[in-house]
């Protein structure tokens, strides 16, 4: 087994070619649903891929994202709604008349057939001149830098050489949209950042839709252009990574993305800011009002606020004024050195609720702060996003 | 004492089976071998070593046509077993949905196999007979005037008792070898745009041989020995070197029985290397 992989740096696909790959036409989802008898996996979806953008469906398991990911590829039907690929009503067409190609989780590469057969495949599938199967499969093998391993099985191939000749089968259609179902879930994870990098930079060279499923959050935000959340067969929030990651508009979202602090209680005052969003006072059970920005409907509302755990501010408790308008006390509960992070986990004092700071981890080092200590963690209003309910 | 314990141990464990082996497998099949070389005058045998039943056996025309028999018997029965064992073993494997079904419904197909052999033939009888099921039916339906002859006592009766006997042996290897295919498989050939003919072609056929071929040696092994079978659905019409090897032992022709047994056991062993030659079969094992 050979485990050497050249990087994709070495490729040099010439303009010709990236003019073949580069998508014009995108995706669009019309009140998408399927059901399973009483089961709803999808429900009412109306989403738009646009065409040449990387985009990534996330949520967790169950959520819907692989089902919806497998009615645009046509390996589900659609219990009601519409798929549109460019301008094309694709519903009825089977999957090899969408102009989609598909990657599939643990790649599915027939074992019996070699690598070369398992590029050309679906040309074959598709009655293309044996002329033209041998040119188009020679150039793809060359474009994922594996021609001198087209006489191999694909047992024969390390994981980041078959998740490659999946990428390659894939492409080698000239698809209009490429789909992707997980395809870094079977990769340890050093390989998983460094394919994930290969996979942006392939998008990029050719300005093809990608649409990919995924439940990792770091991928999502690492790769795309814009995110779609799912939650119950549902959209949370569609955005671009970052502001996904800066504004979680749902309790969800922010919970999902992890590292987040989220604080329930009810709106007791709103401020009218139409530059940066309301400022919002929120009163919480047990712990007292808490400052956030963003939109209340109105007073006495439930909603939540979220803060990232990297930025708080941890300090001794002392009657010294703050510039920061929120501060809760906790209690210090363990310290978790993850490398260039250190995660601490507290107690809030009053209702036990758990939180969770982050700091560099050389900061850390230079504080005195120990386990079962009691601190204070203060932060601004303008960095607390306020969470509907 | 313990140090030579430990070191028996293993060959205490292997002991049995080996003991089963050479008894009841090796010394037989040794004596046969060498009965087969045994003087033979017509009425009595003499140990000796002479090649004159095998001489006899490859001078005679009768034979030669017993053995060709048998071969048809075996590629008919093959064929049919697959036509029928293949889409039966598909529908099971892709078609049933729930694994509970699948096994209720393979359980379903091995319901036949609860009777004996002889029984089942048997069965084939008021079936198959002048008088029987199908030729009442065609004669009231007025396909036929007159019963045809050829459904009972014929290698038509034989081939479709010898499917029906041994369809299963080809059901299970099949059905378990496309277990194993990964289902994504089907989705991924779907996505390149194969047709339901191509995915058969491409992906489940290759990736079923070596449960074909399992099934295959199975039917084999078991038609080139068949003789009671034969006997009976061909009312001794036609003949096969099992038969006729049974028939030599009723008449105490042990050494001719004896080297048709090994020239029987050659040529099906021969069959089996030819398969493992083409499939490999060890992913199965």
């Amino acid at each position: 087994m050979t485990t050497e992989v050249p990087s994709l740096d070495t490729i040099a696909a010439s303009p010709e070619i990236k003019k073949e790959f580069s998508s014009t036409q995108g995706v669009s989802l019309r009140s998408v649903s399927k059901k399973y008898g009483a089961f709803v996996a999808v429900e009412n979806l109306t989403l738009d891929f646009a065409a040449g953008t990387y985009c990534c469906l996330v949520g967790p398991s169950g959520c819907g994202k692989t089902t919806t990911l497998r009615m645009i590829a046509g390996h589900e039907d659609v219990t009601s709604g519409e798929v549109l690929i460019g301008d094309r009503r694709v519903s009825h067409l089977p999957p090899a008349k969408r102009d989609t190609a598909m990657m599939f989780q643990s790649y599915a590469l027939f074992p019996h057939k070699s690598v070369w057969d398992n590029v050309d495949f679906g040309l074959k599938m598709r009655k293309a001149p044996l002329g033209e199967r041998r040119i188009r499969v020679g150039e793809i093998l060359d474009l994922v830098g594996l021609s001198h391993l087209s006489d191999r099985k694909p047992t024969q191939l390390s994981g980041g050489q078959q998740q490659r000749i999946a990428l390659a089968r894939a492409l080698v259609t000239r698809p209009q949209v490429l789909l992707l179902d997980e395809p870094l879930s079977a990769l340890d994870e050093s390989l998983r950042v460094r394919m994930r990098g290969e996979l942006r930079k392939i998008q990029q060279q050719f300005g093809m839709t990608f649409i990919q499923v995924t439940h990792g959050m770091d991928e999502a935000m690492s790769l795309s252009d814009s995110i779609v959340i799912m939650n119950q067969g549902q959209i949370e929030q569609v955005g671009t990574p970052s502001t996904i990651f800066h504004t979680p508009t749902s309790q969800f979202v922010a919970k999902f993305m992890g590292d987040n602090n989220i604080f329930q209680g009810k709106v007791a005052r709103i401020a009218s800011d139409t530059n940066r969003g309301d400022l919002i006072e929120l009163d919480v059970d047990g712990i007292g009002p808490l400052f956030c920005r963003g939109h209340a409907s109105q007073v006495g509302a439930i909603g939540a606020c979220s803060i990232r755990a990297d930025l708080m501010h941890l300090e001794l408790p002392s009657a010294e004024p703050s510039p920061y308008p929120n501060s809760i006390q906790a209690r210090i509960t363990a310290v978790e050195l993850t490398g260039f992070v250190t995660r601490v986990s507290l107690m809030e004092e009053k209702t036990g609720q758990e939180l969770l700071y982050k700091v560099r981890t050389d900061e850390w080092s230079t504080s005195s702060l120990q386990e079962g200590q009691l601190i204070a963690l203060r932060w601004s209003a303008e960095e607390c996003v306020f969470l509907p309910s | 004492m313990l140090k030579n314990w430990r070191t028996l141990q293993p060959y205490l464990l292997v002991a049995p089976q080996t003991i089963v082996l050479l008894l009841f497998l090796v010394i037989p099949i040794l004596t046969i071998v060498a009965v087969s070389f045994w003087e033979f005058n017509g009425y009595s045998m003499t140990p000796g070593f002479t090649l004159s039943n095998y001489q006899a056996i490859f001078a005679s025309k009768v034979y030669l046509t017993t053995y060709l028999n048998t071969f048809k018997f075996v590629g008919l029965v093959w064929f049919f077993t697959i036509l029928i064992a293949y889409p039966v073993a598909y529908f099971l494997a892709f078609h049933v949905k729930t694994l509970r079904w699948q096994v209720i419904l393979f359980l379903v197909c091995t319901i036949p196999f609860l009777t004996s052999n002889i029984i089942r033939m048997i069965s084939w009888i008021p079936f198959l007979g002048r008088e029987g099921v199908i030729n009442k039916s065609l004669m009231a339906l007025h396909f036929t005037d007159k019963p045809v002859e050829m459904f009972l006592f014929s290698d038509f009766a034989v081939v479709l008792a010898m499917v029906h006997l041994y369809v299963l042996f080809m059901i299970g290897p099949i059905f378990n070898s496309m277990m194993r295919i990964d289902r994504m498989l089907v989705s991924a050939a779907e996505d390149a745009g194969a047709s339901a003919f191509q995915i058969q072609k491409e992906v489940i056929l290759p990736l079923s041989s070596s449960g074909i071929a399992i099934g295959t040696i199975f039917i084999v092994t078991l038609v080139m020995g068949e003789f009671a079978t034969v006997r009976l659905m061909s009312g001794g019409q036609s003949s096969s070197i099992g038969y006729l090897i049974k028939n030599q032992i009723g008449s105490l022709q042990y050494p001719l029985a004896a080297a048709n047994a090994v020239i029987l056991l050659i040529i099906t062993l021969m069959l089996v290397f030819a398969i493992l030659r083409v499939v490999d079969i060890r992913k199965e094992l």
